[in-house]
């Protein structure tokens, strides 16, 4: 069988097939893919992949163009949905943009796709200032993604303007594939003074191998606002490569949730880049992993600019055979004075063969700072289970309610009251009870 | 209710309890006093079930039931409560929900359904009173950021609501002001009954003023080595615990 890296390189002129190829952004396209021939997919003699490997994911034949939309029953993927709250929704299935599902706009806010923003001269402008103005260059994920860059969503809020709605980017894969491959590519921008609630999710619909490497630009500028959920409980069959950028202006602040709770291997890079003074960015993880999953978190704040703001705080929950990687670097550049960094790992190991690796890494060239970071990994206590106990809580509740108690400050900060919710109900479901009251 | 009976028990191999008997009925009040390390807190451990404790011989039955065969959450089923020396503090759950936890899961226990929520919070309003708990208390972390004090009315407000057959008070007046002790001893004596009966166990006579025991039992190595009436509790705090430690 041909190894995957050549067939996404040979697969490339059936790509190119109907794309203007004079055009500057299929310039960035193969300038990408140079960059991911000569780096090729990252090993784990990489420290940054230390302890993710992707090559048993690599084993497989995956199916690079899949057919034109299927088609699938509302009834089917309702369920996915936010189903009590309005929103917008930009939604594919195996990477194919399906208008009967979505609910895009452009009144007086752009909730579109990549590939109409790409294409149309309208929309120019904006690609030429911001498509792969962040993302890394060196990242070969990243340069893997942009080469094959075509389709995803794209979000522009102008300035003042609040979105309304909050709005949902969902990722279905059919199953029609035996394999699939997808490689979604999002551009957000948010104009001076604007806000936005995003919720993004990758939902395969039946067991069958599929990975998705997607990049995610988001531009946030000053006074502005995004809060952004990443929902991941896919199916084990499912594994997911999220490589997310943010840049932000003066007095902006970027809040990102990451919930992983499914898949069968999920790395996250999620990277914020500081370009003015009063930023405030959040990060906040919460991972509940069982069977084989695998889950990485890696982080970036880099902290460029006198009086910012960033809060990390990642809990994680492991049982069974699961393992879980975090890896939290803050950087605060030598005239990046008053910065404010603050980053925690909290895990708790459920059973003895659960795993964890956690890693903060601080690089600090400024003086007059406050940084703090702390990681903890841990069994749940057993005096505490006791208390409960003798209360008459039997030793499972007791044990869930602790767990839930662990997970609750993550859940706190969800500014959207039916995620969280939904949310509640997932891990409620994870721990297999059912405690009666939502935290 | 409870009778215990030659009862040995061992922590991490060491044995701590030498031989307890102990026969507690409906309606009384025992008070067990004993210098530090004389095994009290071990007792009451080993009454609620902790597994830390291992009991090596002798027999622990609570109103017909071997308590030896039981964990900790059987036991509470079954009526037993301990208002802990040390509450554990558990943050990210509200007093509230925790209690509401804890009744219901009793009530499952005895093949009940929920508590209606209407008459928890009647319950919850009223046993709050009882104790002199702000409502705002109540939908904090449990025990989390608490003073000693609000902890151990804490306790005993948790008792209010469990309503058990025996509750074991492990050193409760602990950190509490004379205002906070007459308050917790106060809503410990309007919550006792003809049914229901009180194991405290003290190092000092301060809260027998305000909660009269029936009984004053003396521990010392991992033995009663003195039982008899409230007298006991006064003698004991004239004359410390020196001459206890001749009689063993």
């Amino acid at each position: 069988m041909m190894e995957f890296k050549e067939k996404l390189l040979s697969s490339y002129l059936a790509f190119e097939d109907g794309l203007d190829l004079s055009d500057s952004v299929h310039q960035t396209r193969a300038k990408a893919l140079k960059i991911f021939e000569q780096k090729g997919f990252p090993t784990k003699r990489e420290e940054a992949w230390k302890y993710t490997s992707l090559d048993a994911l690599l084993q497989l034949d995956y199916s690079l163009f899949p057919k034109a939309e299927s088609s699938i029953d509302l009834n089917a993927v309702k369920k996915y949905f936010l189903y009590d709250t309005d929103t917008y929704k930009v939604i594919f299935i195996d990477g194919v943009y399906s208008p009967f599902l979505s609910n895009t706009t452009h009144d007086g806010l752009d909730v579109c796709l990549m590939s109409a923003a790409l294409t149309k001269p309208k929309y120019r402008k904006l690609i030429d200032s911001y498509f792969n103005k962040i993302a890394s260059e060196k990242d070969s994920l990243t340069a893997l993604n942009t080469s094959y860059a075509k389709e995803g969503a794209y979000i522009y809020i102008p300035k003042s303007t609040v979105a309304e709605k909050p709005i949902e980017i969902i990722h279905f894969s059919s199953g029609i594939e035996s394999a699939l491959w997808l490689q979604p590519r999002n551009l957000i921008v948010i104009d001076k003074n604007a806000q936005v609630q995003i919720i993004e999710k990758h939902q395969s619909l039946k067991e069958h191998p599929v990975v998705t490497n997607s990049v995610t630009e988001i531009y946030v500028h000053q006074d502005a606002f995004v809060d952004y959920y990443k929902l991941q409980n896919d199916l084990h069959s499912a594994s997911l490569i999220d490589n997310t950028y943010i840049v932000q202006e003066k007095n902006s602040h970027a809040s990102v949730h990451t919930f992983s709770l499914g898949g069968k291997l999920i790395r996250n890079n999620l990277q914020f880049f500081h370009k003015g003074e009063h930023i405030r960015s959040t990060l906040k993880g919460l991972t509940i992993l069982h069977g084989h999953q695998h889950v990485d978190h890696s982080t970036l704040v880099q902290h460029a600019q006198p009086n910012c703001e960033s809060y990390q705080d990642y809990k994680g929950i492991f049982a069974a055979q699961s393992e879980g990687v975090f890896n939290g670097q803050i950087k605060v550049d030598k005239i990046a004075q008053k910065t404010n960094a603050f980053q925690q790992n909290n895990n708790l190991l459920l059973d003895d063969k659960a795993t964890v690796n956690t890693k903060p890494q601080l690089e600090i060239f400024a003086d007059d700072v406050k940084c703090s970071h702390g990681c903890t990994i841990g069994q749940l206590d057993e005096e505490a289970l006791f208390y409960l106990r003798s209360r008459g809580i039997p030793r499972k509740e007791a044990k869930a309610l602790l767990t839930y108690a662990f997970a609750n400050n993550v859940l706190e900060s969800v500014q959207l009251p039916s995620l969280k919710k939904r949310i509640n109900t997932f891990i409620a479901n994870k721990l297999g009870v059912n405690l009666g009251f939502d935290l | 209710m409870l009778t215990i009976e030659n009862l040995h028990a061992t922590v991490e191999g060491k044995e701590i309890l030498k031989g307890i008997d102990l026969d507690v009925k409906a309606g009384e009040v025992h008070a067990i006093m004993g210098p530090n390390g004389s095994g009290k807190s071990t007792l009451s451990s080993v009454i609620s079930g902790n597994e830390d404790y291992q009991i090596t011989k002798g027999s622990l039955v609570f109103k017909g039931n071997d308590l030896v065969e039981l964990d900790a959450e059987e036991r509470a089923h079954l009526g037993v409560f301990l208002s802990f020396q040390y509450p554990v503090e558990i943050p990210g759950v509200t007093v509230t929900n925790f209690i509401k936890t804890a009744i219901n899961a009793n009530r499952k226990a005895k093949g009940l359904d929920d508590m209606p929520a209407s008459e928890l919070l009647k319950k919850i309003r009223e046993k709050a009173q009882l104790l002199e708990i702000d409502s705002k208390f109540l939908s904090r972390s449990l025990n989390e950021g608490f003073s000693g004090g609000e902890k151990k009315r804490n306790e005993i407000f948790q008792m209010a609501m469990l309503e058990p057959a025996l509750a074991i008070l492990d050193e409760t007046d602990s950190g509490l002001d004379i205002d906070a002790l007459k308050i917790v001893a106060n809503g410990v004596n309007k919550l006792k009954s003809k049914e229901n009966a009180v194991i405290i166990i003290t190092h000092y006579q301060r809260l027998l003023d305000y909660i009269v025991p029936d009984f004053v039992h003396v521990l010392f190595d991992g033995k009663i080595v003195k039982s008899g009436t409230k007298e006991l509790a006064h003698e004991l705090e004239a004359k410390g615990y020196d001459w206890i430690k001749e009689l063993a």
